[in-house]
């Protein structure tokens, strides 16, 4: 008897000491916290960062921008249709619910329901549930970023979010701008549940008791993710101990937060270049390659990305960052006053010409000092530039109403392939198809459209990067934008964080994997 | 008094009724709200139809009857991104800015009494001088510099006050409350201060000017005369005539630190009206924004009414129109 009560008694002490020890909180300050607890309300990266915290995606993204297994255990493409999941089997749902099949093609049929995430669902089929752990992702044309757009499924708990809730309402509906069952109630396989939340004020995320991944180093039991919106109140919280990790980081506090003792920063390259579109149906003069190049080779934008972003950017010379399949190596920055006024020349411009421009001051870092930059270099070739710049709230409207002669825009590619990036700014514009719905600098060439349409159904690989490198050539060549940089990614936190691991190129921390010391 | 309570419920009305005009008018021009709602990728068709189902094709007056004949009712419309009504969010985002305004309104009090009373009294000692130089100082850097400096300085630096939020929070009543514990009471203390910072020397400089006019004035020359005490004289009898244009000053001060304590917000993410206010305006969260206009209008003129009636008991040679009938 006294024996077996020592033994418990030690096991006991055991016990709390393990749970002393490995009960660490995170305080995390972003500039904004999730704009509902339903994830296929909107489609932006705070809602796919949350995403990453409460559910889990079929694979994600690695910081080498290859792709893992979450909760598909292995895949095979069966045809050029068609590719085979395998779920881990026992996953648990927070609601105790397990994850089957069934639970992903709910998913995908819900996402292709969501106004912002149709359009990348677009060439997906109905999947196919082939037993209880194995579906079929099937695509209506051979489709090479199946598995690209399969990290946008995160298994949603079918039989939590079916049927009509107290409010006689569908609980799966999708619902903007009022209540829905699933803006308020959450169900995934994640690490993390929502215990408490106040809109705008702070989320509270607990340890999920069940949750399946044991193998993973993360050490984090609870997240407390406060948004501060203001960039310098975000930085003093960090560098006063209020909070333990923030993002993103402003640029202009970087250095204090590298040199500061108890803070690390840690950078990398991002993928959403900053570019001045050049509007061909506005300005004559822009159907000249040649006056398309000279703006090229004025604009410097190795300069702006070393002077105005502080060396915290990438500079860039096509759409697609390093590590993308199409980025062709051959494609270098091409800064040359010279050679732009001697292009002037040519085209029969070499005193320049008016136009106007404008470029949001709230959107993307530095955007406003940027343009400004942008314009006065232009100056030196004689063009004189009227720039106005504007909230992002009103900028879009202007953009899609194509106002200025040069339009900034930043770009993103959502399935972290070249193509996108040209079927959304340099394809020929098209009303019906919806292509080239951000191109502004009606830049069109057939020979692009036909790679670009191409490439989304060529499987084979090695084919598929000759076509967009060959993409991102004509680009180059046509001088069909201004490419500037990539912008950086930046996160900050305290030194026994072990941040770097835990990033990756799409800015989404998996704060899962994350071990505090 | 009870003519005079009506005539202003009516004005009260007028008010709002004109801001909500103006709000919509402008509302249009804040921003696309479903833009801010949608990813960037999707479609012209896509985001033209969603504008269509929250009716923000039609034109603004027709979205403004229908707006109103919604008003009428008490529902002012759901707020875009907090998914809720309008009003709820303003009630439940109000208890954070009053505290704030109370908070910073008793500093003010506290500090612009005794000092503006003592430099009227002795205006050349050197604390009164000291006071009237910083006091120019003092209204003269903005807000946020204030607020951004006492972070480097006590948070940053010293590390002895938290540099966010409200801290810990007790609920009474629907009341969320952070005067109630200490942690409370660290997180108010820089918000309150920075947003005394233009008002204490203002009130300060009022205080003393009104003190020294009246300290002119031939009654205290006579009370002197009498032989009254110093203290009787300063406090009671001069410091009484004092206040009838502190309160004034006051009660509109105090109506517009309600409405407007945007960047103190801001600086300390203080989770209140003013925060609020600009965070709407950025995304373009038109119900809401024209919800909060009114509410302030509703504030100011609520505000002024209680200013004049205590104007009333102050100074009873002062008569509210209506009030005698």
């Amino acid at each position: 008897m006294r024996k077996t009560t020592k033994i418990l008694f030690a096991i006991l002490i055991v016990l709390l000491m393990a749970g002393l020890g490995q009960a660490k909180t995170l305080k995390l300050a972003m500039d904004a916290d999730p704009v509902s607890l339903d994830p296929h309300v909107q489609l932006s990266g705070g809602m796919l960062q949350y995403s990453h915290m409460v559910f889990d995606p079929l694979v994600r993204w690695t910081k080498e921008t290859t792709i893992e297994g979450r909760l598909a255990e292995r895949w095979e493409r069966l045809d050029e249709f068609t590719v085979r999941f395998y779920l881990k089997e026992g996953v648990k749902f927070h609601s105790g619910n397990e994850l089957t099949a069934d639970d992903v093609i709910w998913t995908v049929n819900r996402l292709k329901s969501s106004v912002d995430f149709k359009g990348i669902f677009e060439p997906f089929a109905a999947p196919v549930k082939v037993d209880m752990y194995t579906v079929d992702l099937v695509t209506k044309v051979p489709y090479p970023l199946l598995l690209n757009t399969a990290t946008y499924i995160f298994p949603m708990d079918s039989k939590f979010y079916s049927g009509t809730d107290d409010r006689g309402m569908d609980k799966a509906a999708i619902v903007k701008t009022d209540y829905s069952f699933a803006n308020e109630n959450l169900s995934g396989t994640g690490k993390y549940r929502v215990t408490e939340r106040q809109q705008g004020v702070k989320v509270i995320f607990d340890k999920f008791a069940g949750y399946w991944d044991t193998s993973s180093p993360g050490n984090v039991d609870q997240i407390i993710l406060t948004p501060i919106k203001n960039a310098a109140t975000r930085v003093a919280a960090l560098l006063s101990g209020g909070v333990d990790f923030i993002m993103p980081v402003p640029p202009q506090d970087m250095d204090r937060i590298e040199n500061a003792d108890n803070v690390q920063l840690v950078t990398m390259s991002g993928t959403r270049i900053i570019t001045l579109q050049l509007n061909q149906n506005r300005v004559d003069a822009f159907k000249d390659p040649k006056v398309r190049q000279a703006i090229v080779y004025a604009v410097n934008n190795a300069g702006i990305a070393e002077k105005l972003m502080k060396g915290r950017a990438t500079v860039g010379a096509q759409n697609s960052p390093k590590g993308y399949l199409g980025h062709n190596p051959a494609l270098t920055p091409r800064y040359d006053l010279n050679k732009a006024k001697q292009l002037m020349e040519e085209a029969g411009y070499p005193k320049g010409f008016e136009v106007s421009m404008i470029a949001p001051n709230n959107r993307y870092v530095n955007d406003e000092k940027i343009a400004e930059a942008a314009a006065s270099m232009l100056g030196k070739i004689g063009i004189k530039v009227n720039l106005k710049t504007m909230p992002k709230a009103q900028y879009w409207d202007q953009f899609d109403a194509q106002v200025g002669d040069i339009q900034m825009i930043g770009w993103h590619s959502d399935t972290e392939d070249t193509g996108n990036f040209f079927e959304f700014l340099l394809m020929c514009p098209n009303k019906e198809t919806g292509y080239g719905q951000y191109n502004s600098g009606n830049y069109c060439n057939s020979e692009v459209d036909r790679l670009t349409i191409a490439v989304q159904s060529e499987t084979d690989q090695a084919k598929r990067i000759a076509m967009m490198q060959q993409m991102e050539q004509i680009a180059y060549d046509d001088a069909a934008f201004v490419p500037l940089h990539w912008q950086d990614l930046s996160w900050a936190g305290k030194k026994n964080l072990q941040i770097e691991p835990i990033v990756n190129v799409m800015d989404f921390p998996y704060f899962g994997d994350l071990v505090i010391e | 008094m009870i003519a005079f309570v009506i005539r202003r419920i009516i004005q009260a009305f007028i008010v709002i009724f004109i801001i909500s005009v103006i709000g919509f008018a402008v509302k249009q021009s804040v921003g696309d709200p479903v833009r801010e709602m949608t990813g960037i990728s999707v479609s012209a068709e896509e985001l033209q139809e969603f504008r269509e189902k929250l009716g923000l094709n039609d034109p603004w007056y027709v979205q403004y009857v229908r707006f109103l004949g919604k008003a009428v009712q008490g529902d002012l419309g759901n707020s875009f991104f907090y998914k809720r009504p309008a009003t709820d969010v303003i009630l439940e985002k109000a208890p954070a800015t009053l505290e704030l305004v109370f908070v910073s309104s008793l500093i003010v009090i506290l500090f612009s009494v005794p000092l503006g009373v003592f430099s009227a009294i002795r205006p050349n000692h050197f604390l009164s001088r000291f006071l009237m130089s910083g006091s120019i100082v003092g209204v003269s850097i903005p807000v946020f510099l204030t607020a951004i400096m006492m972070i480097y300085v006590f948070s940053v630096k010293l590390g002895w006050l938290p540099s966010f939020g409200r801290g810990e929070l007790v609920m009474i009543g629907g009341w969320d409350s952070g005067l109630l514990t200490v942690d409370g009471w660290l997180h108010i203390l820089m918000p309150s201060v920075a947003l005394s910072s233009i008002m204490l020397p203002l009130f300060i400089r009022l205080i003393r000017a009104e003190m020294m006019e009246v300290l002119e004035s031939e009654y205290i020359k006579f009370a002197w005369a009498k032989g009254l005490s110093n203290r009787r004289i300063w406090f009671v009898h001069a410091f009484k005539n004092t206040l009838l244009p502190v309160i004034t000053v006051g009660g509109v001060q105090l109506g517009v630190t309600i409405a407007f304590t945007i960047l103190t917000e801001t600086v300390f993410q203080w989770q209140g009206l003013g925060f609020m206010f600009m965070e709407a305006v950025e995304r373009s969260d038109s119900p809401l924004l024209v919800a909060y206009l009114m509410f302030v209008g509703i504030v100011m003129v609520v505000v002024n009414t209680i200013v004049d009636l205590i104007y009333g008991l102050v100074n009873p040679t002062i008569r509210i129109s209506g009030a005698s009938s």
